[in-house]
């Protein structure tokens, strides 16, 4: 075979789902169109769902598809369709003013490169794990067992923030 | 060849998208959904951590689980929230959301 078969598959598939992930999420903050933002963010969802899958997590990759790809994008798009009042075209604009503009993309360049010399700088182990085998069970196993009040404080978080949002949405009547 | 610096970068590259478009646009539910690209890179990187560095146990793969509970419940809120600014100011624009100043 290849000498420099050390380019497998797996960094083929990485390859492609990174660059198709990152390219949705320049769609999301560059379309000036944002029904156009909001079918990109469900783009980028599915990408890293493909990610999760990737890295041996497919219960996780399923919960990110039902409710980001599923819920989360159909909730965005109600929204832009209740609130759109003009041209479709001029809905997602960029902010008007050069300094705040030219301030985001330095801040947002400054924390990129810092993040990338970090990362060049420290030693990553070079061994390649297998991953977890059984993910629901131990998932299960955790969120029952050492994290359960963490499941009940986020079961409560879940019942208030609809009840919250339906109240704010929807107005309370004055009697 | 792919390791877990790989998938590092990939979500500080997300990471930033979300931070620009945070930081630049001026429609709320774009910047709802920059928000979201940040989360997602957030468990982009607990879940690789969680492969590459503890694959014994999976609690990377349950903070992940928690920070999406988290994420749905704040973009529900967040658009309500935008909803009833809309009705009141007609307008979805961050720069006419200043109710609280005078």
């Amino acid at each position: 075979m290849f000498e420099f078969s050390a380019f497998s598959l797996y960094d083929a598939a990485f390859l492609a789902i990174g660059g198709v992930t990152i390219l949705g999420a320049l769609g999301v903050v560059l379309f000036r169109n944002i029904i156009y933002s909001a079918l990109s963010l469900v783009f980028t969802m599915l990408g890293v769902a493909a990610i999760y899958f990737q890295l041996n997590a497919g219960f996780l990759g399923a919960i990110q598809i039902l409710v980001y790809a599923g819920a989360i994008s159909v909730l965005i798009i109600f929204a832009v369709m209740l609130l759109m009042d003009k041209d479709a075209r001029r809905t997602n604009l960029p902010t008007p003013r050069t300094k705040a503009w030219f301030a985001g993309g330095t801040i947002t360049m400054m924390m990129l490169a810092s993040i990338i010399a970090a990362v060049g700088f420290t030693e990553w182990p070079k061994t390649a794990l297998q991953g977890v085998d059984n993910s629901v069970g131990m998932l299960a196993e955790l969120m029952l067992g050492d994290y359960v009040i963490a499941f009940e404080a986020a079961a409560i978080l879940l019942l208030v923030a609809v009840i919250g949002a339906i109240i704010l949405a929807k107005g309370v009547e004055n009697r | 060849m792919i390791g877990l610096p790989h998938y590092i970068l990939l979500s500080a590259v997300i990471f930033s998208i979300g931070v620009y478009g945070v930081l630049t646009r001026r429609n709320a539910i774009a910047v709802l959904m920059s928000v979201e690209l940040m989360l997602n890179a957030v468990n982009i990187n607990f879940v690789a951590a969680n492969k590459f560095m503890n694959d014994a146990a999976a609690v990377g793969q349950l903070f992940s689980v928690f920070i999406i509970v988290v994420a749905a419940a704040e973009i529900a809120v967040g658009l309500a929230l935008v909803i009833s600014i809309y009705q009141q100011r007609k307008s979805v624009d961050l720069n006419d959301f200043n109710l609280l100043k005078w």
